[in-house]
Protein backbone atom coordinates (compact mmCIF):
# COMPACT_ATOMS: atom_id res chain seq x y z
CA UNK A 1 0.00 0.00 0.00
CA UNK A 2 1.30 3.40 -0.93
CA UNK A 3 1.94 5.81 1.82
CA UNK A 4 -0.68 8.49 1.38
CA UNK A 5 0.67 10.63 4.18
CA UNK A 6 -0.67 13.68 2.46
CA UNK A 7 -4.35 13.27 3.25
CA UNK A 8 -5.37 15.48 0.44
CA UNK A 9 -4.24 12.99 -2.22
CA UNK A 10 -7.28 11.17 -3.60
CA UNK A 11 -5.63 9.29 -6.49
CA UNK A 12 -2.02 8.26 -6.82
CA UNK A 13 -0.20 6.68 -9.77
CA UNK A 14 3.19 5.08 -9.25
CA UNK A 15 5.42 4.10 -12.14
CA UNK A 16 2.38 3.58 -14.32
CA UNK A 17 3.13 2.13 -17.76
CA UNK A 18 1.09 0.66 -20.56
CA UNK A 19 2.68 -0.95 -23.59
CA UNK A 20 1.02 -2.06 -26.80
CA UNK A 21 3.70 -4.28 -28.28
CA UNK A 22 6.78 -2.13 -28.67
CA UNK A 23 4.85 1.12 -28.20
CA UNK A 24 4.92 2.55 -24.69
CA UNK A 25 1.67 4.52 -24.73
CA UNK A 26 2.08 5.46 -21.09
CA UNK A 27 5.63 5.43 -19.81
CA UNK A 28 6.47 5.33 -16.11
CA UNK A 29 4.08 8.04 -14.94
CA UNK A 30 4.18 9.14 -11.29
CA UNK A 31 1.32 11.48 -10.59
CA UNK A 32 -0.79 12.45 -7.57
CA UNK A 33 -4.21 14.03 -7.80
CA UNK A 34 -5.44 16.21 -4.98
CA UNK A 35 -8.95 16.04 -3.67
CA UNK A 36 -11.21 18.89 -4.75
CA UNK A 37 -8.88 20.05 -7.48
CA UNK A 38 -9.46 20.32 -11.22
CA UNK A 39 -6.47 18.67 -12.78
CA UNK A 40 -6.16 18.94 -16.55
CA UNK A 41 -3.94 16.73 -18.65
CA UNK A 42 -2.83 18.27 -21.90
CA UNK A 43 -0.57 17.17 -24.69
CA UNK A 44 -0.53 16.62 -28.43
CA UNK A 45 -2.53 13.86 -30.12
CA UNK A 46 -1.05 10.45 -29.40
CA UNK A 47 0.54 11.65 -26.18
CA UNK A 48 -1.15 8.80 -24.27
CA UNK A 49 -3.75 10.89 -22.45
CA UNK A 50 -6.74 8.69 -23.26
CA UNK A 51 -4.72 5.53 -22.54
CA UNK A 52 -3.88 7.06 -19.18
CA UNK A 53 -7.57 7.70 -18.43
CA UNK A 54 -8.40 4.16 -19.55
CA UNK A 55 -5.90 2.85 -17.01
CA UNK A 56 -7.49 4.92 -14.26
CA UNK A 57 -11.00 3.74 -15.12
CA UNK A 58 -9.99 0.08 -15.40
CA UNK A 59 -10.76 -0.21 -19.10
CA UNK A 60 -7.10 -1.12 -19.62
CA UNK A 61 -4.82 -2.98 -17.24
CA UNK A 62 -1.39 -1.41 -16.66
CA UNK A 63 1.71 -3.26 -17.82
CA UNK A 64 3.60 -1.90 -14.84
CA UNK A 65 2.96 0.33 -11.89
CA UNK A 66 0.20 0.89 -9.37
CA UNK A 67 -2.91 3.04 -8.96
CA UNK A 68 -4.38 3.89 -5.56
CA UNK A 69 -7.70 5.59 -4.92
CA UNK A 70 -8.02 6.62 -1.28
CA UNK A 71 -7.47 3.31 0.55
CA UNK A 72 -8.10 1.08 -2.43
CA UNK A 73 -5.61 -0.52 -4.78
CA UNK A 74 -7.11 -0.04 -8.25
CA UNK A 75 -4.21 -1.55 -10.15
CA UNK A 76 -6.08 -4.57 -11.53
CA UNK A 77 -9.62 -3.63 -10.56
CA UNK A 78 -12.49 -4.06 -13.04
CA UNK A 79 -14.25 -1.02 -14.54
CA UNK A 80 -17.43 -1.84 -12.61
CA UNK A 81 -15.61 -1.99 -9.29
CA UNK A 82 -13.87 1.31 -9.99
CA UNK A 83 -17.20 2.89 -10.87
CA UNK A 84 -18.73 1.57 -7.66
CA UNK A 85 -15.87 3.05 -5.63
CA UNK A 86 -16.89 6.49 -6.88
CA UNK A 87 -14.89 7.17 -10.02
CA UNK A 88 -17.03 8.14 -12.99
CA UNK A 89 -15.87 8.77 -16.52
CA UNK A 90 -17.06 10.21 -19.79
CA UNK A 91 -15.76 9.16 -23.16
CA UNK A 92 -14.07 11.08 -25.92
CA UNK A 93 -16.01 9.07 -28.49
CA UNK A 94 -19.66 9.39 -27.54
CA UNK A 95 -20.58 6.16 -25.79
CA UNK A 96 -24.32 6.21 -25.14
CA UNK A 97 -27.19 3.81 -25.81
CA UNK A 98 -28.61 5.17 -29.09
CA UNK A 99 -31.80 3.09 -28.94
CA UNK A 100 -32.62 4.20 -25.39
CA UNK A 101 -34.36 7.49 -24.72
CA UNK A 102 -32.42 10.34 -23.21
CA UNK A 103 -33.91 9.59 -19.77
CA UNK A 104 -33.31 5.84 -20.07
CA UNK A 105 -29.63 6.48 -20.72
CA UNK A 106 -29.39 8.37 -17.43
CA UNK A 107 -31.72 5.89 -15.80
CA UNK A 108 -29.45 2.91 -16.33
CA UNK A 109 -26.53 4.99 -15.07
CA UNK A 110 -28.43 6.08 -11.97
CA UNK A 111 -29.76 2.60 -11.29
CA UNK A 112 -26.19 1.33 -10.94
CA UNK A 113 -26.08 2.96 -7.48
CA UNK A 114 -28.72 0.56 -6.16
CA UNK A 115 -27.27 -2.15 -3.95
CA UNK A 116 -28.20 -4.59 -6.65
CA UNK A 117 -30.18 -4.53 -9.88
CA UNK A 118 -31.01 -8.22 -9.51
CA UNK A 119 -34.57 -7.11 -8.94
CA UNK A 120 -37.15 -8.93 -10.99
CA UNK A 121 -40.55 -7.85 -9.76
CA UNK A 122 -41.15 -4.15 -9.39
CA UNK A 123 -41.10 -1.97 -12.50
CA UNK A 124 -37.77 -0.16 -12.64
CA UNK A 125 -39.28 3.25 -13.25
CA UNK A 126 -41.12 3.26 -9.93
CA UNK A 127 -37.92 3.74 -7.95
CA UNK A 128 -38.11 7.44 -7.10
CA UNK A 129 -34.57 7.72 -5.80
CA UNK A 130 -33.17 6.42 -9.07
CA UNK A 131 -35.53 8.67 -11.02
CA UNK A 132 -34.52 11.79 -9.10
CA UNK A 133 -30.81 11.16 -9.60
CA UNK A 134 -31.36 10.60 -13.34
CA UNK A 135 -33.43 13.76 -13.67
CA UNK A 136 -30.97 15.84 -11.69
CA UNK A 137 -28.23 14.74 -14.07
CA UNK A 138 -30.39 15.80 -17.02
CA UNK A 139 -31.11 19.17 -15.42
CA UNK A 140 -27.45 19.84 -14.72
CA UNK A 141 -26.60 19.19 -18.37
CA UNK A 142 -29.59 21.20 -19.67
CA UNK A 143 -31.27 18.12 -21.16
CA UNK A 144 -34.32 17.95 -18.90
CA UNK A 145 -36.56 19.43 -21.57
CA UNK A 146 -36.82 16.32 -23.73
CA UNK A 147 -36.38 13.16 -21.68
CA UNK A 148 -38.36 11.01 -24.12
CA UNK A 149 -36.31 11.71 -27.26
CA UNK A 150 -34.32 8.74 -28.57
CA UNK A 151 -30.63 9.30 -27.96
CA UNK A 152 -29.93 8.45 -31.61
CA UNK A 153 -32.12 11.39 -32.66
CA UNK A 154 -30.35 13.95 -30.50
CA UNK A 155 -27.92 16.43 -32.01
CA UNK A 156 -24.23 15.69 -31.68
CA UNK A 157 -23.80 18.39 -29.06
CA UNK A 158 -26.73 17.03 -27.05
CA UNK A 159 -25.26 13.53 -27.21
CA UNK A 160 -22.04 14.94 -25.78
CA UNK A 161 -24.05 16.50 -22.96
CA UNK A 162 -25.83 13.19 -22.40
CA UNK A 163 -22.46 11.49 -22.17
CA UNK A 164 -21.63 13.74 -19.22
CA UNK A 165 -25.13 13.40 -17.76
CA UNK A 166 -24.69 9.62 -17.61
CA UNK A 167 -21.49 10.03 -15.68
CA UNK A 168 -23.17 12.46 -13.28
CA UNK A 169 -26.08 10.06 -12.75
CA UNK A 170 -23.67 7.55 -11.18
CA UNK A 171 -22.95 10.19 -8.53
CA UNK A 172 -19.15 9.95 -8.68
CA UNK A 173 -16.73 11.56 -6.27
CA UNK A 174 -13.94 11.72 -8.82
CA UNK A 175 -14.71 12.41 -12.47
CA UNK A 176 -12.55 11.46 -15.42
CA UNK A 177 -13.56 13.64 -18.36
CA UNK A 178 -12.06 12.73 -21.71
CA UNK A 179 -12.43 15.78 -23.95
CA UNK A 180 -15.89 16.76 -22.71
CA UNK A 181 -16.01 19.76 -25.05
CA UNK A 182 -15.07 17.90 -28.24
CA UNK A 183 -17.57 18.69 -30.99
CA UNK A 184 -19.72 21.02 -28.91
CA UNK A 185 -20.87 24.39 -30.15
CA UNK A 186 -19.50 27.42 -28.33
CA UNK A 187 -22.76 27.99 -26.46
CA UNK A 188 -23.09 24.37 -25.33
CA UNK A 189 -19.39 24.37 -24.51
CA UNK A 190 -19.78 27.43 -22.32
CA UNK A 191 -22.61 25.68 -20.46
CA UNK A 192 -20.45 22.64 -19.84
CA UNK A 193 -17.53 24.79 -18.65
CA UNK A 194 -19.95 26.49 -16.27
CA UNK A 195 -21.15 23.06 -15.09
CA UNK A 196 -17.58 21.85 -14.53
CA UNK A 197 -16.88 24.97 -12.47
CA UNK A 198 -19.90 24.15 -10.30
CA UNK A 199 -18.96 20.50 -9.97
CA UNK A 200 -15.40 21.44 -9.03
CA UNK A 201 -16.69 22.99 -5.81
CA UNK A 202 -17.72 19.59 -4.48
CA UNK A 203 -15.86 17.05 -6.65
CA UNK A 204 -12.45 16.17 -7.97
CA UNK A 205 -12.07 16.46 -11.74
CA UNK A 206 -9.44 14.99 -13.98
CA UNK A 207 -9.82 16.47 -17.40
CA UNK A 208 -8.35 15.91 -20.82
CA UNK A 209 -9.04 18.84 -23.10
CA UNK A 210 -7.61 20.41 -26.22
CA UNK A 211 -9.45 23.69 -25.82
CA UNK A 212 -6.76 25.72 -24.04
CA UNK A 213 -9.07 28.59 -23.14
CA UNK A 214 -11.33 26.14 -21.35
CA UNK A 215 -8.39 24.50 -19.62
CA UNK A 216 -7.00 27.79 -18.38
CA UNK A 217 -10.49 28.84 -17.29
CA UNK A 218 -11.21 25.87 -15.02
CA UNK A 219 -8.04 23.93 -14.21
CA UNK A 220 -6.10 24.40 -10.98
CA UNK A 221 -3.37 21.93 -11.83
CA UNK A 222 -1.92 21.05 -15.20
CA UNK A 223 0.04 18.04 -16.37
CA UNK A 224 1.66 17.86 -19.77
CA UNK A 225 2.17 14.55 -21.53
CA UNK A 226 4.10 13.76 -24.66
CA UNK A 227 4.89 10.34 -26.14
CA UNK A 228 3.60 8.63 -23.03
CA UNK A 229 5.91 10.56 -20.74
CA UNK A 230 4.80 13.05 -18.12
CA UNK A 231 6.75 16.19 -19.02
CA UNK A 232 5.74 18.43 -16.19
CA UNK A 233 3.09 19.05 -13.54
CA UNK A 234 2.26 22.29 -11.81
CA UNK A 235 -0.17 25.12 -11.41
CA UNK A 236 -1.49 26.79 -14.53
CA UNK A 237 0.95 29.66 -14.01
CA UNK A 238 3.94 27.33 -13.57
CA UNK A 239 3.12 25.44 -16.73
CA UNK A 240 2.60 28.62 -18.72
CA UNK A 241 6.06 29.75 -17.70
CA UNK A 242 7.76 26.38 -18.15
CA UNK A 243 10.30 26.37 -20.97
CA UNK A 244 10.14 22.62 -21.53
CA UNK A 245 6.42 22.76 -22.00
CA UNK A 246 6.52 25.79 -24.23
CA UNK A 247 8.96 24.08 -26.51
CA UNK A 248 7.16 20.78 -26.56
CA UNK A 249 3.60 21.84 -26.76
CA UNK A 250 2.34 25.31 -26.10
CA UNK A 251 4.99 26.85 -28.34
CA UNK A 252 3.75 24.90 -31.30
CA UNK A 253 0.24 26.21 -30.80
CA UNK A 254 1.36 29.79 -30.72
CA UNK A 255 3.33 29.48 -33.94
CA UNK A 256 0.56 27.49 -35.60
CA UNK B 1 -37.91 -3.03 -22.74
CA UNK B 2 -39.69 -1.14 -25.45
CA UNK B 3 -43.37 -0.63 -24.85
CA UNK B 4 -45.85 -3.10 -26.26
CA UNK B 5 -47.91 -0.74 -28.39
CA UNK B 6 -51.69 -0.51 -28.30
CA UNK B 7 -52.24 -2.26 -31.67
CA UNK B 8 -50.03 -5.14 -30.56
CA UNK B 9 -51.85 -5.39 -27.23
CA UNK B 10 -55.13 -5.56 -29.13
CA UNK B 11 -53.72 -8.19 -31.47
CA UNK B 12 -52.48 -10.30 -28.56
CA UNK B 13 -55.86 -10.09 -26.81
CA UNK B 14 -57.67 -11.17 -29.99
CA UNK B 15 -55.19 -14.05 -30.38
CA UNK B 16 -55.79 -15.05 -26.76
CA UNK B 17 -59.55 -14.90 -27.30
CA UNK B 18 -59.20 -17.11 -30.36
CA UNK B 19 -57.01 -19.56 -28.46
CA UNK B 20 -59.58 -19.76 -25.64
CA UNK B 21 -62.45 -20.30 -28.04
CA UNK B 22 -60.80 -22.67 -30.53
CA UNK B 23 -61.10 -26.07 -28.73
CA UNK B 24 -64.90 -25.73 -28.51
CA UNK B 25 -65.18 -25.76 -32.31
CA UNK B 26 -61.82 -26.85 -33.70
CA UNK B 27 -60.84 -30.24 -35.02
CA UNK B 28 -58.99 -32.42 -32.47
CA UNK B 29 -56.02 -32.58 -34.81
CA UNK B 30 -55.65 -28.79 -34.65
CA UNK B 31 -56.09 -28.73 -30.88
CA UNK B 32 -53.06 -31.05 -30.77
CA UNK B 33 -51.23 -28.83 -33.22
CA UNK B 34 -51.96 -25.74 -31.14
CA UNK B 35 -50.60 -27.41 -28.00
CA UNK B 36 -47.48 -28.13 -30.00
CA UNK B 37 -47.31 -24.51 -31.16
CA UNK B 38 -47.75 -23.16 -27.63
CA UNK B 39 -44.97 -25.36 -26.26
CA UNK B 40 -42.64 -24.19 -29.04
CA UNK B 41 -43.72 -20.61 -28.32
CA UNK B 42 -42.68 -20.94 -24.64
CA UNK B 43 -39.37 -22.45 -25.74
CA UNK B 44 -38.83 -19.66 -28.28
CA UNK B 45 -39.71 -16.86 -25.83
CA UNK B 46 -37.13 -18.23 -23.41
CA UNK B 47 -34.51 -18.06 -26.16
CA UNK B 48 -35.63 -14.53 -27.04
CA UNK B 49 -34.71 -13.39 -23.53
CA UNK B 50 -31.19 -14.59 -24.26
CA UNK B 51 -30.74 -13.67 -27.94
CA UNK B 52 -33.08 -10.71 -28.35
CA UNK B 53 -32.72 -8.99 -25.00
CA UNK B 54 -29.33 -9.97 -23.62
CA UNK B 55 -27.51 -10.28 -26.95
CA UNK B 56 -26.24 -13.79 -26.28
CA UNK B 57 -26.72 -16.01 -29.33
CA UNK B 58 -26.92 -19.55 -27.98
CA UNK B 59 -26.78 -22.55 -30.27
CA UNK B 60 -27.30 -24.98 -27.41
CA UNK B 61 -30.63 -23.91 -26.03
CA UNK B 62 -32.29 -27.25 -26.84
CA UNK B 63 -30.16 -28.91 -24.15
CA UNK B 64 -32.37 -27.30 -21.51
CA UNK B 65 -35.55 -28.28 -23.33
CA UNK B 66 -34.27 -31.87 -23.38
CA UNK B 67 -33.09 -31.89 -19.77
CA UNK B 68 -36.51 -30.64 -18.66
CA UNK B 69 -38.08 -33.52 -20.60
CA UNK B 70 -35.64 -36.15 -19.33
CA UNK B 71 -36.16 -34.90 -15.76
CA UNK B 72 -39.74 -36.04 -16.09
CA UNK B 73 -38.83 -39.27 -17.88
CA UNK B 74 -36.06 -40.40 -15.54
CA UNK B 75 -37.76 -39.78 -12.21
CA UNK B 76 -41.44 -40.21 -13.02
CA UNK B 77 -41.63 -42.00 -16.38
CA UNK B 78 -42.39 -45.45 -14.92
CA UNK B 79 -44.73 -44.32 -12.17
CA UNK B 80 -48.44 -44.97 -12.51
CA UNK B 81 -49.27 -41.90 -10.52
CA UNK B 82 -47.28 -38.84 -9.53
CA UNK B 83 -47.89 -35.23 -8.63
CA UNK B 84 -46.97 -32.29 -10.81
CA UNK B 85 -45.89 -30.49 -7.61
CA UNK B 86 -43.03 -33.00 -7.38
CA UNK B 87 -42.32 -33.55 -11.08
CA UNK B 88 -42.24 -29.94 -12.25
CA UNK B 89 -39.79 -28.68 -9.59
CA UNK B 90 -37.48 -31.63 -10.32
CA UNK B 91 -37.37 -30.75 -14.02
CA UNK B 92 -36.93 -27.04 -13.38
CA UNK B 93 -34.19 -27.49 -10.77
CA UNK B 94 -32.31 -29.89 -13.06
CA UNK B 95 -32.42 -27.47 -15.99
CA UNK B 96 -31.50 -24.54 -13.76
CA UNK B 97 -28.43 -26.45 -12.52
CA UNK B 98 -27.43 -27.40 -16.06
CA UNK B 99 -27.90 -23.75 -17.10
CA UNK B 100 -25.68 -22.57 -14.25
CA UNK B 101 -22.91 -24.92 -15.39
CA UNK B 102 -23.18 -24.24 -19.15
CA UNK B 103 -23.77 -20.53 -18.55
CA UNK B 104 -20.92 -20.12 -16.08
CA UNK B 105 -18.51 -21.49 -18.66
CA UNK B 106 -19.97 -19.83 -21.77
CA UNK B 107 -20.57 -16.24 -20.63
CA UNK B 108 -16.84 -15.74 -20.25
CA UNK B 109 -16.76 -15.50 -24.03
CA UNK B 110 -18.82 -13.59 -26.54
CA UNK B 111 -19.81 -13.63 -30.19
CA UNK B 112 -18.72 -16.65 -32.20
CA UNK B 113 -16.94 -18.23 -29.22
CA UNK B 114 -20.10 -18.07 -27.16
CA UNK B 115 -21.98 -19.79 -29.99
CA UNK B 116 -19.31 -22.51 -30.24
CA UNK B 117 -19.20 -23.13 -26.48
CA UNK B 118 -22.97 -23.38 -26.03
CA UNK B 119 -23.09 -25.68 -29.07
CA UNK B 120 -20.30 -27.94 -27.79
CA UNK B 121 -21.56 -28.13 -24.20
CA UNK B 122 -25.12 -28.85 -25.32
CA UNK B 123 -23.85 -31.60 -27.65
CA UNK B 124 -22.11 -33.21 -24.66
CA UNK B 125 -25.48 -33.52 -22.95
CA UNK B 126 -26.98 -34.82 -26.20
CA UNK B 127 -24.37 -37.56 -26.53
CA UNK B 128 -24.73 -38.44 -22.87
CA UNK B 129 -28.41 -39.27 -23.34
CA UNK B 130 -27.80 -40.76 -26.79
CA UNK B 131 -25.33 -43.27 -25.36
CA UNK B 132 -26.93 -43.90 -21.97
CA UNK B 133 -28.34 -47.42 -21.78
CA UNK B 134 -30.02 -46.51 -18.52
CA UNK B 135 -32.21 -43.87 -20.16
CA UNK B 136 -33.02 -45.72 -23.35
CA UNK B 137 -30.13 -44.46 -25.46
CA UNK B 138 -31.16 -43.37 -28.93
CA UNK B 139 -34.54 -45.10 -28.51
CA UNK B 140 -35.54 -42.54 -25.93
CA UNK B 141 -37.93 -43.00 -23.04
CA UNK B 142 -41.66 -43.41 -22.54
CA UNK B 143 -43.66 -41.71 -19.85
CA UNK B 144 -46.47 -43.96 -18.75
CA UNK B 145 -48.90 -41.34 -17.50
CA UNK B 146 -49.50 -37.63 -17.17
CA UNK B 147 -48.93 -35.87 -13.85
CA UNK B 148 -51.77 -35.31 -11.39
CA UNK B 149 -52.67 -31.74 -10.59
CA UNK B 150 -54.18 -32.03 -7.14
CA UNK B 151 -54.73 -29.75 -4.21
CA UNK B 152 -54.73 -32.06 -1.20
CA UNK B 153 -57.09 -34.80 -2.22
CA UNK B 154 -59.05 -32.64 -4.64
CA UNK B 155 -58.25 -33.01 -8.32
CA UNK B 156 -57.79 -29.57 -9.87
CA UNK B 157 -57.10 -30.57 -13.47
CA UNK B 158 -57.22 -33.80 -15.40
CA UNK B 159 -54.28 -33.43 -17.77
CA UNK B 160 -55.23 -36.74 -19.39
CA UNK B 161 -58.04 -34.80 -21.04
CA UNK B 162 -56.64 -33.22 -24.20
CA UNK B 163 -58.66 -30.01 -23.85
CA UNK B 164 -57.62 -29.58 -20.23
CA UNK B 165 -54.01 -30.03 -21.27
CA UNK B 166 -54.57 -27.41 -23.96
CA UNK B 167 -55.85 -24.84 -21.47
CA UNK B 168 -53.12 -25.77 -18.99
CA UNK B 169 -50.46 -25.09 -21.66
CA UNK B 170 -52.18 -21.87 -22.70
CA UNK B 171 -52.19 -20.75 -19.07
CA UNK B 172 -48.47 -21.44 -18.75
CA UNK B 173 -47.79 -19.60 -22.02
CA UNK B 174 -49.60 -16.51 -20.72
CA UNK B 175 -47.85 -16.71 -17.34
CA UNK B 176 -44.40 -17.07 -18.98
CA UNK B 177 -45.12 -14.13 -21.27
CA UNK B 178 -46.23 -11.91 -18.38
CA UNK B 179 -43.30 -13.09 -16.26
CA UNK B 180 -40.85 -12.08 -18.98
CA UNK B 181 -42.58 -8.71 -19.46
CA UNK B 182 -42.28 -8.19 -15.71
CA UNK B 183 -38.58 -8.97 -15.40
CA UNK B 184 -37.78 -6.91 -18.50
CA UNK B 185 -39.48 -3.87 -16.96
CA UNK B 186 -37.75 -4.45 -13.62
CA UNK B 187 -34.23 -3.14 -12.91
CA UNK B 188 -32.84 -6.48 -14.10
CA UNK B 189 -34.36 -5.95 -17.56
CA UNK B 190 -32.86 -2.48 -17.83
CA UNK B 191 -29.42 -3.93 -17.23
CA UNK B 192 -29.65 -6.81 -19.69
CA UNK B 193 -31.05 -4.65 -22.49
CA UNK B 194 -28.15 -2.30 -21.81
CA UNK B 195 -25.73 -5.22 -22.04
CA UNK B 196 -27.31 -6.20 -25.34
CA UNK B 197 -26.66 -2.71 -26.72
CA UNK B 198 -23.20 -2.01 -25.28
CA UNK B 199 -21.80 -4.30 -22.61
CA UNK B 200 -18.59 -2.33 -22.13
CA UNK B 201 -20.55 0.82 -21.30
CA UNK B 202 -22.78 -1.01 -18.83
CA UNK B 203 -19.68 -2.33 -17.07
CA UNK B 204 -18.16 1.14 -16.90
CA UNK B 205 -21.38 2.37 -15.27
CA UNK B 206 -20.65 -0.01 -12.40
CA UNK B 207 -22.50 -3.22 -13.21
CA UNK B 208 -20.86 -6.62 -12.86
CA UNK B 209 -22.26 -7.62 -16.24
CA UNK B 210 -21.22 -11.29 -16.02
CA UNK B 211 -23.67 -11.88 -13.17
CA UNK B 212 -26.56 -10.40 -15.11
CA UNK B 213 -25.69 -12.43 -18.19
CA UNK B 214 -25.55 -15.60 -16.10
CA UNK B 215 -28.89 -14.80 -14.43
CA UNK B 216 -30.45 -14.25 -17.84
CA UNK B 217 -28.94 -17.50 -19.10
CA UNK B 218 -30.32 -19.47 -16.14
CA UNK B 219 -33.81 -17.94 -16.39
CA UNK B 220 -33.90 -18.65 -20.14
CA UNK B 221 -32.62 -22.21 -19.61
CA UNK B 222 -35.14 -22.94 -16.87
CA UNK B 223 -38.05 -21.71 -18.99
CA UNK B 224 -36.82 -23.89 -21.86
CA UNK B 225 -36.85 -26.76 -19.35
CA UNK B 226 -40.46 -25.91 -18.57
CA UNK B 227 -41.29 -26.19 -22.29
CA UNK B 228 -39.46 -29.52 -22.44
CA UNK B 229 -41.40 -30.77 -19.42
CA UNK B 230 -44.68 -29.88 -21.13
CA UNK B 231 -43.59 -31.56 -24.37
CA UNK B 232 -42.64 -34.78 -22.57
CA UNK B 233 -45.86 -34.77 -20.53
CA UNK B 234 -47.89 -34.09 -23.67
CA UNK B 235 -46.40 -36.67 -26.03
CA UNK B 236 -45.40 -39.19 -23.35
CA UNK B 237 -42.19 -39.75 -25.24
CA UNK B 238 -38.65 -38.36 -25.16
CA UNK B 239 -35.78 -38.82 -27.57
CA UNK B 240 -32.19 -37.55 -27.31
CA UNK B 241 -32.85 -35.49 -30.45
CA UNK B 242 -34.69 -33.03 -28.19
CA UNK B 243 -31.26 -31.88 -27.02
CA UNK B 244 -29.53 -31.88 -30.40
CA UNK B 245 -28.08 -28.86 -32.14
CA UNK B 246 -30.67 -29.38 -34.86
CA UNK B 247 -33.37 -28.43 -32.35
CA UNK B 248 -31.29 -25.50 -31.10
CA UNK B 249 -30.99 -24.20 -34.66
CA UNK B 250 -34.68 -24.74 -35.29
CA UNK B 251 -35.77 -22.73 -32.26
CA UNK B 252 -33.37 -19.95 -33.25
CA UNK B 253 -35.10 -19.86 -36.65
CA UNK B 254 -38.49 -19.56 -34.89
CA UNK B 255 -37.25 -16.57 -32.87
CA UNK B 256 -35.65 -14.82 -35.84
CA UNK B 257 -38.64 -15.56 -38.10
CA UNK B 258 -41.03 -14.06 -35.56
CA UNK B 259 -38.88 -11.13 -34.52
CA UNK B 260 -35.99 -10.86 -32.06
CA UNK B 261 -36.41 -8.89 -28.88
CA UNK B 262 -40.20 -8.62 -28.97
CA UNK B 263 -41.46 -11.60 -26.88
CA UNK B 264 -44.63 -11.84 -28.94
CA UNK B 265 -42.56 -12.30 -32.11
CA UNK B 266 -41.45 -15.80 -31.07
CA UNK B 267 -45.11 -16.76 -30.53
CA UNK B 268 -45.90 -15.59 -34.07
CA UNK B 269 -42.79 -17.40 -35.31
CA UNK B 270 -43.95 -20.63 -33.65
CA UNK B 271 -47.39 -20.34 -35.24
CA UNK B 272 -45.89 -19.59 -38.65
CA UNK B 273 -43.29 -22.36 -38.64
CA UNK B 274 -45.54 -25.12 -37.30
CA UNK B 275 -48.37 -24.21 -39.66
CA UNK B 276 -45.98 -24.07 -42.64
CA UNK B 277 -44.50 -27.43 -41.68
CA UNK B 278 -48.04 -28.76 -41.49
CA UNK B 279 -49.50 -27.34 -44.72
CA UNK B 280 -46.54 -27.21 -47.09
CA UNK B 281 -46.09 -31.03 -47.37
CA UNK B 282 -49.66 -31.23 -48.71
CA UNK B 283 -48.73 -28.90 -51.57
CA UNK B 284 -45.37 -30.25 -52.66
CA UNK B 285 -42.99 -32.99 -51.64
CA UNK B 286 -40.15 -30.50 -51.96
CA UNK B 287 -41.71 -28.45 -49.18
CA UNK B 288 -38.46 -27.95 -47.30
CA UNK B 289 -37.11 -25.94 -50.25
CA UNK B 290 -40.23 -23.76 -50.20
CA UNK B 291 -39.93 -23.35 -46.44
CA UNK B 292 -36.30 -22.35 -46.84
CA UNK B 293 -37.23 -19.76 -49.46
CA UNK B 294 -39.95 -18.32 -47.21
CA UNK B 295 -37.45 -17.98 -44.36
CA UNK B 296 -34.95 -16.30 -46.70
CA UNK B 297 -37.65 -13.87 -47.89
CA UNK B 298 -38.66 -12.98 -44.33
CA UNK B 299 -35.05 -12.32 -43.35
CA UNK B 300 -34.45 -10.24 -46.49
CA UNK B 301 -37.66 -8.21 -46.58
CA UNK B 302 -38.71 -8.20 -42.93
CA UNK B 303 -35.39 -8.05 -41.11
CA UNK B 304 -37.21 -7.55 -37.82
CA UNK B 305 -39.30 -10.66 -38.32
CA UNK B 306 -42.94 -11.30 -39.08
CA UNK B 307 -43.96 -9.36 -35.98
CA UNK B 308 -42.69 -6.14 -37.59
CA UNK B 309 -45.52 -6.54 -40.10
CA UNK B 310 -48.00 -5.53 -37.40
CA UNK B 311 -46.50 -2.04 -37.27
CA UNK B 312 -46.50 -1.83 -41.08
CA UNK B 313 -50.08 -3.09 -41.42
CA UNK B 314 -51.40 -0.62 -38.87
CA UNK B 315 -49.47 2.17 -40.53
CA UNK B 316 -51.07 1.63 -43.94
CA UNK B 317 -54.69 2.58 -42.95
CA UNK B 318 -53.45 5.64 -41.07
CA UNK B 319 -51.38 6.67 -44.13
CA UNK B 320 -54.39 6.24 -46.39
CA UNK B 321 -56.44 8.35 -43.98
CA UNK B 322 -53.80 11.05 -44.02
CA UNK B 323 -53.70 11.09 -47.81
CA UNK B 324 -57.49 11.32 -48.02
CA UNK B 325 -57.57 14.12 -45.48
CA UNK B 326 -54.89 16.04 -47.34
CA UNK B 327 -56.60 15.53 -50.70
Amino acid sequence: MANMSDNNIILRCQGLSKSFGALKAVNNVDLDFESGVVHAIIGPNGAGKTTFINLLSGELQPTEGQIYFKDHDLTNASPNKISQLGIGRSYQKTNIFPKFTCLQNCWIASQSRLKTSMKFFKSAHRDMEVMERAQRALELTHLAMKPEILAANMSYGEQRQLEIAMMLATDPELMLLDEPLAGMGSEEGAEIIELMRDLAKTHTLILIEHDMDAVFAIADQLSVMENGILLETGTVQQIRNSKTVQEAYLGEEETA
Amino acid sequence: MQKITKPVQLFLLIALGFALWFPSVGDEFYVELLINIMIIAIFAMSLDLLVGYTGLVSLGHAAFFGIGAYGLGIFFGEMNQYSIWAALPVSLILTALAAVVIGWISIRTSGIYFIMLTLALAQMFYYYFFESKLYGGDDGMFISTKPDVNFGSIQLLDLGNEHTFYYFTLGILVVVFLFLVMILRAPFGQVITGICANEQRVRSLGYATQRYKLASFVIAGTLAGLAGFLEAAHTGFITPSYLGWHESGNILVVVILGGLGTLYGPIIGAVALVLLEDFLPDITEHWKIVLGMIIVCVVLFLPNGISSLSGKIFRIPSQIMKTILRG
